[in-house]
């Protein structure tokens, strides 16, 4: 009582703490191996939404505006794709600011990865985060069965809505801008829109906002289908089936044809957030960052099991191609 | 984690055995409807094209269910109060929805704290920029700095002057009120307006065999910056700036159908 922050006793939390997910990793190789790359996530969303609140708290105007469009360092533009689309459909004329915004952001999106967006800025993805923990730690299962695509067909629904009203249709009630602008300008009755994200990811669809329903995240998937940055099962031989990447995984589909297949190692699939959680998960490093061009990521196990001769190098990229 | 309708004991590898109990589940579902097409490609992908056609309806089911419930959303949720006015420079409240992306820059440009992106139950559409007169007007900076970090167009960057800027137009609503139709020289609102002896003009009426000084707003001078309606003593104000939709009239066609001249003209048309 009098020491509530014995050594012990952090232990004791950080084993409470962990997932099940993540508790192959943690009981084997430390809490911190088990959380390390969710840990820089945390940090980078934290920096993104810092970089636009120094300004209006201490008067430090690194970025102006919030995530939809932004300036910064009072010179660079960014804007958002989706948001974009959106106008164009509804027939607005892009003025070339908004053009440069977007363009630089497509071209980040098709280095890093379209849903870096989702996993590594985005806050709504701690709301939905945590309500998956929770999930595990009240152990509930129930489980209201949303195909993945339906995403997709929001993403069009939001589209033609665009068109119909002549608006950007889905910033009416996106809880994804609702929620970064609240946290940037002051969120007021808000809150309600993110609760109820929350609860439907607590007690009715597992991973049901990001994975099921959000357009945003649909729409940088597409995107980010062709991205550079993939998360690699290199090692997928030393895969010891225990799960707990599938478990960790906001989509689990995207994990199996790299790791169980016998073509790339790498995860090629749009929906892929690149959030590494299969990379904190895994005990045995099965999974790493990798790129698309690196032949060692691209190759098939062939190659990389035999020993490599300088001269088979660039014919397994040609191969992998 | 021991449920069975966990998706991740689906993705499991097929050595958890989880793998094959899928396939036949999903075989059976297959071989129940009548005989599969006998086309190639049907038989290639094990999905055919009765299934290929169900799914493409029920998407498309989905995406119009979305696009017209999020249309009929809209056109609730689109509507922005009277009291709520736009930033200087804003381009008329239908287009500026498909422009304006709810970045907050205009926000962040005003010296004055004057504008404010829309949280829910604000009487502007979610996230879009606005301001009440009564609160805190426009200040009609010169070089119009909301208007200039505009980054889509919603707000006019290229507005040469703020005196060009319409926010809406300043109507005296309330004769009963204002205290210069009580015969007083109140004219508050006449001293702070900024477009001095331009917007508002003080006529000499006599109403009643009583010499009386009115407030008279000129549509075609007023910006709808709104600080006569910010500074009007009273407690409820008896001079606001409204959309011009609301605070105009318009003159239609007589008779012969030759326009008729002097009323209600827009400032835009000008």
């Amino acid at each position: 009582m009098r020491m509530p922050f014995t050594r012990a006793n952090i232990h004791a939390f950080a084993e409470w703490s962990t997932s099940e997910p993540r508790s192959y990793a943690a009981t084997r190789r430390g809490w911190l191996f088990a959380h390390r790359i969710w840990l820089l996530r945390r940090l980078s969303q934290t920096l993104v939404l810092a970089l636009f609140l120094v300004g209006p708290w201490y008067g430090i105007w690194l970025a102006k505006g919030n995530f939809a469009s932004s300036e910064i360092l009072g010179v660079l533009p960014l804007a958002d794709p989706f948001i974009f689309a959106q106008s164009l459909f509804a027939l607005h004329k892009p003025i070339l600011l908004a053009v440069i915004g977007v363009a630089t952001i497509v071209a980040l999106y098709l280095l890093v990865g379209g849903r870096v967006y989702c996993s590594w800025v985005c806050p709504v993805n701690v709301v939905t985060d945590s309500a998956y923990w929770l999930r595990d730690k009240l152990g509930l299962t129930r489980d209201r069965k949303l195909d993945r695509r339906t995403r997709i067909w929001v993403l069009v629904g939001a589209l033609l809505a665009s068109f119909m009203t002549g608006t950007i249709a889905w910033e009416f009630l996106n809880p994804v801008s609702l929620l970064q602008r609240g946290i940037i300008f002051g969120i007021g009755a808000g809150w309600g829109i993110i609760a109820a994200v929350f609860m439907l990811d607590l007690f009715v669809t597992r991973r049901g906002w990001c994975s099921h329903l959000c357009p945003v995240g649909a729409f940088y998937g597409l995107i980010g289908a062709q991205s550079l940055v993939r998360v690699s099962a290199l090692q997928r031989t030393a895969c010891t089936d225990c799960g707990a990447c599938f478990k960790a995984c906001p989509e689990p589909h995207v994990i199996m044809p790299a790791l169980k297949g016998k073509g790339t190692h790498l995860i090629l699939s749009g929906d892929c957030t690149n959030c590494g959680a299969c990379i904190d998960s895994c005990y045995v490093d099965v999974f790493q960052y990798g790129s698309r061009l690196s032949p060692k990521h691209a190759a098939p196990e062939a190659y990389i099991n035999a020993p490599a001769t300088p001269s088979r190098i660039p014919a397994a990229a040609a191969a992998a191609e | 984690m021991q449920d069975n309708n966990d998706p991740v004991k689906h993705a499991l590898p097929p050595t958890s055995g989880n793998a094959a109990q899928t396939e036949n589940r999903a075989d059976q579902r297959n071989a129940k409807p009548a005989p599969a097409p006998k086309g190639n490609a049907g038989k290639a992908t094990g999905y055919s094209r009765r299934d290929f056609i169900g799914t493409v309806a029920k998407s498309a089911g989905v995406a119009c269910i979305a696009a017209v419930a999020l249309d009929q959303y809209i056109r609730t949720a689109r509507a922005t109060d009277a009291k709520a006015l736009r930033p200087p420079g804003a381009i008329n409240e239908e287009e500026f929805l498909s422009a304006c992306v709810r970045c907050g820059l205009c926000v962040r440009a005003c010296p004055y704290d004057t504008l404010k992106l829309a949280t829910l139950g604000d009487p502007a559409a979610l996230g879009t920029p606005f301001f009440i007169a009564r609160e805190s007007p426009c200040f009609m900076c010169a070089d119009v700095p909301c208007a200039k970090a505009c980054p889509t167009g919603a707000l006019d960057r290229d507005i040469a002057d703020i005196r060009d800027a319409d926010m809406g137009v300043s109507v005296l609503v309330d004769h009963e009120t204002c205290l210069n139709y009580k015969g007083m020289h109140c004219s508050i609102c006449h001293r702070v307006c900024p477009i001095r002896n331009e917007a508002i003009t003080l006529e000499k009426q006599t109403i009643n065999g009583r010499a009386m000084i009115i407030p008279t707003v000129h549509s075609t001078k007023c910006t709808g910056c709104g600080t006569c309606e910010k500074h009007c003593v009273l407690e409820e104000a008896a001079i606001r700036v409204l959309p011009r939709s609301l605070g105009q009239g318009k003159a239609g066609r007589n008779a012969a159908g030759r326009p008729l001249t002097g009323h209600g003209q827009l400032k835009r048309d000008l």
